[in-house]
């Protein structure tokens, strides 16, 4: 009996340390120093990860601290401490500009596209109609369309609508709903009690009435899982900018071409002095507001990608 | 039932049941042989129609326009185009780059895809072990997949360098001479996959989700049975996770076979500089063909050979996890 259970023990050891641990609790010693070596190991392994992941970061905010001559020294703690770069890079770059464009943009493109796509995925869950199951087809079937495909016939199309020169490229787009985003507000409204809907039609509420009263407040988590989605993509939207703002003016740019614009204006092959610790200041200025939507919005971000997965 | 009556919607259960309805107590049924309530099916319609109106023009439209240019020379200044029969498609065969851009493109996504898979998955199944406390390392471990893409090529560019990187400095303290990432031919496409490694936590995610729905006890009969770590791997994981397998590997060969942001901020930012052959991606000499040359019929034909590569390369994808891939409902 008591070699069965020590077998189990033994094996289930990957499958669930700690459940193991304490079914061998009053085994032998030697399977319980294992396991505590087991732990630690793996201990040791996610914190190496983890600090392998962090180090990037940890050498960006040091780079940013440091003066010119001692960027590329690798040192996590500065030499020379130089605060003052946070306050020199606002004038060496045009950096308000930038983040207030790439505000901007992201605002408009986010609220764009997480309210269109509300609306056709409440269309596509709510109503029946001709078609609709071979257009929701259409619409999971664009998902798989690579955007280089699309890309030069799109500049082609805003160039003919005269759009070329604004910021419109960036977000217009976002008016018509986005695939994925429109899969997922659906399943959404499709897991809402129909009872509600059926109740709130008795009281004479018309279909923009069941959208607007219903379906929309109830839809707050997703709608923020789409927000936020949509908020990165276009705040790292860096080909975008490079095709539509870089024959613009610089002040025009958004964050990610600014610091592309920097690293190539600074760099000594152009004229420029090396000045690198400015567009470290940069990076880590543009990286920042990411960090602290993760922060808050963690648990949205995370979801919103197990999604992804689950509908392959 | 009430509400039904009056044929005022389309009940969502059954839309959820992913059929349209056959028929309904109410006017709906009474004529047979219309199916659809015609204000129902309207408003339907109209909440739809954003998206008709902008898969018309931004993803039809804009394909057919992009399937009209490459046949033409367009110019430009002027806006028109000139017919050019197949000769785009024609110098896609004649132009060396095209061949070059496409083969380094392949390459790293060979390299790339089942590194990304290997370690987003380990790392997920490191974190399914935990159980609590995973949460931290979870957050750690998505920061890079945050980071804007500039942001994270500013840092590599110089962790990268070859005499005075942070990367060459940690392996020669294990006396390992690096090698000159950034210039080196060979070690080009090893350098993007290592920043794109870095930002590898969206794919964990969604193994992590996967991981979490294998149930426990097909583990714990497997032991019983004696099947080892390696045994219980291979018999049980990859089958109960293969779904995610496969999205994983589909998406990321697609994004793979269009890489452009690391490439083109590593090495072909600077148009005053020269790099090396072998950075020379698809999607970073598609853009330069479209937006730096201006030759707009000759990206799109080469758009749409990229566009059919991909799309073999999915179809042999989704046959082979034909064979593969473990559903639930096939049980």
């Amino acid at each position: 009996m008591s070699a069965t259970t020590q077998r189990a023990g033994v094996v289930s050891f990957d499958a669930e340390m700690t459940d193991a641990a304490t079914r061998t609790a009053n085994g032998d010693r030697w399977y319980r120093i294992r396991s505590r070596i087991g732990k630690t190991v793996l201990a040791v392994v996610l914190v190496g990860f983890a600090l392998l992941f962090l180090y990037p970061f940890a050498w960006l905010l040091a780079a940013s601290l440091k003066p010119r001559g001692e960027v590329f020294d690798n040192a996590l703690i500065p030499e020379t401490f130089v605060p003052h770069n946070y306050v020199e890079v606002w004038n060496q770059l045009p950096l308000l500009p930038w983040i207030g464009n790439s505000i901007l943009i992201a605002l408009l493109a986010a609220t764009f596209v997480a309210v269109s796509s509300s609306m056709v995925a409440f269309g596509f869950a709510y109503f029946s109609f001709p078609g609709r199951k071979i257009l929701f087809g259409l619409v999971l079937a664009t998902m798989m369309l690579p955007g280089a495909v699309t890309m030069v016939p799109q500049y082609l199309i805003w160039k003919d609508l005269g759009a070329l020169g604004t910021w419109i490229p960036l977000f217009g787009a976002n008016l018509f709903g986005s695939a994925f985003y429109i899969f997922l507000q659906r399943q959404f409204f499709l897991g809402l009690p129909r009872e509600l809907f059926e109740a709130a039609r008795l009281d004479g509420a018309s279909y923009w009435g069941l959208f607007t009263r219903i379906a929309m407040p109830l839809s707050i988590p997703s709608f923020v899982i789409i927000f936020l989605f949509e908020f990165q993509a276009s705040w790292n939207n860096f080909q975008g900018a490079l095709i539509y703002l870089s024959a613009g003016s610089v002040s025009d740019y958004t964050v990610p071409l600014g610091i592309s614009y920097a690293m190539t204006t600074f760099s000594p092959t152009n004229g420029g002095h090396g000045d690198y610790q400015y567009v470290m200041v940069a990076s880590l200025l543009v990286t920042l507001p990411m960090l602290i939507l993760f922060a808050f919005g963690q648990r949205y971000f995370i979801e919103g990608v197990a999604t992804q997965g689950r509908k392959g | 039932m009430v509400a039904r009556a009056d044929a005022g919607a389309a009940p969502l259960d059954r839309a959820r049941a992913g059929r349209a309805p056959e028929s309904g107590p109410g006017p709906a049924r009474q004529r047979k042989n219309r199916k659809y309530n015609r204000r129902e099916a309207l408003a339907g319609y109209l909440f739809i129609s954003p998206w008709i109106v902008g898969f018309l023009v931004f993803t039809a439209g804009a394909m057919i326009y992009s399937l009209v240019i490459s046949f033409s020379n367009y110019n430009l200044a002027t806006n028109s185009g000139t017919p050019a029969g197949f000769g785009n498609y024609a110098e896609l065969f004649d132009d060396p780059k095209v061949a070059l851009s496409l083969g380094n493109t392949l390459f790293y996504a060979v390299l790339a895809v089942p590194l990304e898979i290997i370690v987003a998955l380990s790392l997920a199944m490191l974190l399914a072990k935990v159980g609590r406390g995973a949460g931290i390392f979870r957050t750690i471990y998505y920061l890079p997949k945050m980071t804007p893409s500039v942001a994270t090529a500013s840092v590599f560019l110089l962790l990268l360098n070859g005499n005075t990187g942070a990367i060459n400095n940690a392996l020669r303290f294990f006396g390992i001479p690096g090698p000159q990432w950034l210039i080196d031919p060979n070690w080009v496409k090893p350098s993007i996959v290592l920043m794109t490694l870095w930002g590898v936590s969206g794919t964990m995610v969604i193994f992590l989700a996967a991981l979490k729905n294998v149930p426990r006890e097909l583990y714990e009969v497997a032991s019983i049975d004696g099947a080892g770590a390696v045994r219980r791997f291979f018999s049980i994981t990859v089958p109960m996770i293969s779904g995610a397998i496969f999205f994983n590997v589909i998406v990321l060969t697609i994004a793979a076979l269009q890489v452009f942001d690391q490439a083109y901020l590593l090495f072909w930012r600077d148009q005053t500089s020269s790099s090396p052959a072998a950075s020379l991606f698809y999607g970073v000499y598609l853009f330069q063909q479209a937006f730096r040359q201006f030759d707009f019929g000759f990206a799109s034909a080469m758009a749409w050979l990229l566009f059919v590569i991909i799309l073999l390369i999915t179809l042999v994808q989704v046959k082979l996890s034909n064979r593969f891939v473990y559903y639930e409902a096939d049980r």
